[in-house]
């Protein structure tokens, strides 16, 4: 079947949603989205929204600006994140108008906690700029968001799978999708697309994410020819629920628990004594497992203790309801009177799809934009994080780069025709799932993906050295190869969950070699990405964006430099 | 240890009517369940069909009835069963596959409640005041993901003679705008619940409140919408 839309956007997390809520109404808009819309991964984010309010002390835009340069390790793009920092309050006040259920302070504004890396005054001691809802507040945006668009009755394309972008010349002219709930293939047309399908945790075997954080959008747009930008920078999340893994919020150090080592003494305090628990999480990752190897993980095991028992029942039943519901179910312990066990877990990619500020896809490293495609949220790399992305900033780039993005595109749509696309696109990708549903081969998916998710945690998660990334470059392009061979057994086109995960499985090891590929290009350490071999930042080499393009003779790097406007690189210590 | 579940299995496009298959599946006790129908339908059987995403209570997405029990299958830890579960979708919807329900009617009631905050005044240029304890009103409502364990396991929902009824999960949800301060429509939203059908076709059954993977005291909130909406025509 063949629809015609003007915008069509793919993913329904909180960048996907706030650009159609921007165009919603205005123009005709759809959502395609693998999973029903408030099941996508934004739900899960737990701490908050940062922007320098100022409704608990004083705060400024220049104080947040500062942090989250030092916080990318200055490699975020200045000119992107003074923009991002100066829509802040804009981008909050916003989401209160639309409904979004903050906790409020005793006056009643919109409470504000603390976080890692975000400080008053360039540095010197944490400042209350997270702004919450108790610590669910992703899943009540998310909520928020989407109940906007059934008000302004933007159509929806759920539990679609989206096989391709379609071009035509020099423009990206939709997608094809796979209807997962009739095995139906569906053109979508459209004037403009945006790619908002979040990050590819799932690459590793111990995350934070969602099982449908693969990657898809990521790797549909490198297959298309369109660079990644610095893939080699993923966040390892300080305190993930030992073992599984499951994110224990920022927000839990925030209201003032700390980390304890099998000797119980607050170990932060050695490794960043400015600011101690609320270090960036790059800083808090590399104590943990510091400490770990030093053998001062608890019982002499891979994890350490989040302590939150001095907080007091009420203060955690009221402000971290969640995490205390998830520490009771999965491990049978209460945080008020018992500490948490948590070690590091995949939590975000700071890297992904070239973007210019408003959301325009990035061809090269010249910054050529391609016409008719966009990008935004944790699938697009602007790039505000940089090297290491601070806590609750997310969701802010989420808010105010998904929004730019609707502004762009509803611009773009105005001025011009829709492509002429025809439906052969439809036809080859219907011949190729055939193909790949009726292959003969020994192989099956989820043999190759715990291989794949153990050689991305061994060789490439929170220490590298070159042996090892050599290593794993290695061993994923023998998986590529055993990817070839793969069979189904499910021939069925209802519901047909195999069929999507070899698909996905694809993505997933094209994006895990030009994780590697990055990592092992960066001869230094910045940010999330330490070497062990090359310990020390060399501006003087790599102060400039990692560009990985796919080419007939496998992935070629190149470089762009960083856009520097206020803050000089200086050494980052907190 | 050895756990068996026995799985409800149906394919509208080939099986007459469903069936019922049991699977073996070796599980650490604090595996979650979600987990073994994951190595089921990794490793025995890439046919089985249910949903699934965060894996921790907060998608919303794994519903199903579990030993009779409507409940997320990624709440439910392997050590609290016996060496047999079983393991049905979720009752009172269609099946579209195994597991899979058809949520259309679910979504329906829902949409019809106005689900967003309505205003008539201008918003400041700052965040609109509420206190602590307006927003503590709401904030367990709040919780709500959508997963429709409620309105499965309501007896009212479950009688075809009533099954027009809105459920509990959209109450939940007009609850949640109506006792919000910052609304501005509570006579409109009165006017959608106040019939057979919307908050007067609950019976106070507590099963619910019962089943709420997110412990929200639903009939509780159900009845102060009775009481609001009392209220409103016998003003004091």
């Amino acid at each position: 079947m063949i629809f015609q839309h003007d915008i069509v956007i793919v993913g329904a997390g909180l960048a996907g949603l706030r650009a159609a809520v921007e165009c919603a109404g205005q123009t005709n808009v759809a959502v395609v989205s693998k999973v029903f819309p408030t099941r996508s991964h934004s739900g899960v984010a737990q701490g908050g929204i940062t922007a320098p309010l100022g409704n608990e002390e004083e705060d400024h835009w220049e104080w947040h600006f500062y942090d989250t340069v030092k916080g990318s390790d200055y490699l975020a793009d200045q000119d992107a994140v003074e923009i991002m920092v100066k829509d802040a309050p804009r981008a909050i006040y916003e989401l209160e108008h639309m409904g979004v259920p903050f906790s409020r302070t005793p006056n009643g504004k919109i409470a504000q906690r603390n976080f890692g890396g975000h400080t008053r005054d360039y540095g010197k001691r944490p400042v209350k700029r997270a702004c919450y809802a108790a610590d669910h507040t992703g899943r009540v945006v998310l909520d928020t968001l989407y109940d906007q668009c059934l008000r302004h009755q933007v159509k929806f394309y759920s539990e679609n799978y989206v096989l391709s972008l379609i071009f035509e010349g020099k423009r990206c002219g939709g997608v094809v999708t796979y209807d997962l709930a009739t095995g139906e293939f569906y053109l979508l047309r459209a004037k403009a697309v945006l790619l908002a399908t979040g990050g590819c945790g799932r690459i590793y075997k111990t995350t934070s994410n969602g099982f449908a954080s693969t990657g898809d959008g990521l790797s549909l747009a490198y297959r298309s020819g369109i660079p990644l930008e610095d893939m080699e920078f993923v966040q390892f999340h300080p305190t993930g629920l030992y073992p599984l893994g499951i994110l224990v919020s920022e927000a839990a150090r925030g209201e003032g628990g700390f980390l304890r080592n099998r000797l119980g003494e607050r170990f932060m305090e050695r490794y960043a004594p400015a600011v101690k628990d609320l270090a960036a999480r790059d800083v808090v990752s590399r104590a943990i497992l510091t400490e770990v190897k030093e053998g001062r993980g608890i019982g002499g095991k891979d994890y350490v203790h989040l302590d939150l028992t001095h907080l007091g029942e009420e203060k955690i039943l009221e402000r971290l309801w969640e995490i205390a519901s998830f520490v009771r179910i999965y491990l049978g312990i209460d945080p008020a009177y018992d500490p948490i066990p948590v070690a590091p877990t995949l939590h975000y990619m700071m890297g992904g799809i070239p973007t210019d500020v408003d959301g325009r896809v990035m061809v090269d490293e010249k910054g050529s934009v391609i016409q008719g495609l966009y990008a935004a949220g944790e699938c697009a790399c602007v790039s505000v994080h940089g090297a290491t992305r601070l806590g609750c900033n997310s969701l802010l780039d989420l808010l105010v780069f998904g929004r730019r993005s609707g502004l762009a595109m509803m611009e773009e749509v105005k001025k011009v025709e829709a492509p002429p696309i025809s439906d052969a696109t439809l036809k080859t990708m219907e011949e190729q799932i055939m193909r790949l549903l009726n292959r003969e081969g020994g192989e099956k998916v989820d043999p190759l993906r715990r291989k794949m998710q153990s050689t991305m945690m061994d060789y490439s998660s929170v220490f590298r050295d070159e042996e090892g990334l050599k290593k794993g470059i290695e061993e994923i392009r023998s998986l590529k190869e055993r990817y070839q061979d793969i069979a189904l057994l499910n021939k069925g086109k209802t519901f047909n969950y195999e069929l999507m995960e070899a698909i996905e499985l694809g993505h997933q090891l094209n994006l895990s070699e030009v994780i590697l590929i990055s990592a092992l290009q960066r001869r230094e350490s910045r940010g999330a990405h330490y070497r062990e071999d090359f310990s020390a930042r060399a501006d003087r080499y790599f102060l400039k964006h990692t560009f990985v393009f796919q080419t007939p003779k496998g992935p070629k790097v190149r470089y762009k430099p960083v856009k520097i406007t206020r803050f000089q690189p200086e050494a980052r210590v907190y | 240890m050895l756990i068996k579940l026995k799985i409800f299995r149906f394919d509208p496009n080939k099986d007459e009517k469903p069936y019922y298959q049991t699977y073996e599946v070796e599980a650490d006790p604090m595996d979650r369940l979600l987990d073994c129908l994951n190595r089921i339908r990794w490793e025995q059987d890439p046919t089985l069909s249910y949903r699934w995403s965060c894996g921790h209570g907060v998608c919303g997405s794994d519903g199903m009835r579990i030993n009779g029990i409507c409940g997320l299958a990624c709440q439910k830890l392997v050590k609290n069963f016996r060496e047999e579960v079983l393991i049905e979708p979720l009752p009172v919807f269609k099946v579209v596959k195994d597991l899979v329900v058809d949520l259309s009617f679910f979504l329906e009631k829902y949409n019809s409640i106005k689900p967003y905050l309505i205003t008539k005044s201008l918003p400041p240029e700052r965040e609109r005041s509420q206190s602590p304890e307006q927003q503590r009103l709401f904030e367990e409502a709040i919780r709500c993901i959508l997963r429709a364990c409620c309105t499965a396991s309501c007896p009212i929902n479950q009688n075809k003679e009533t099954e027009s009824y809105i459920g509990p999960a959209a109450l939940v949800r007009a609850f949640r705008y109506l006792f919000d301060s910052r609304d501005e429509a509570s006579e409109e939203r009165i006017a959608l619940l106040d019939h057979k059908d919307g908050a007067w076709g609950c019976q106070t059954l507590w099963k619910c409140t019962e089943v709420c993977p997110k412990e929200i005291p639903v009939t509780k909130q159900i009845g102060q919408i009775k009481k609001r909406i009392y209220e409103s025509k016998h003003p004091k």
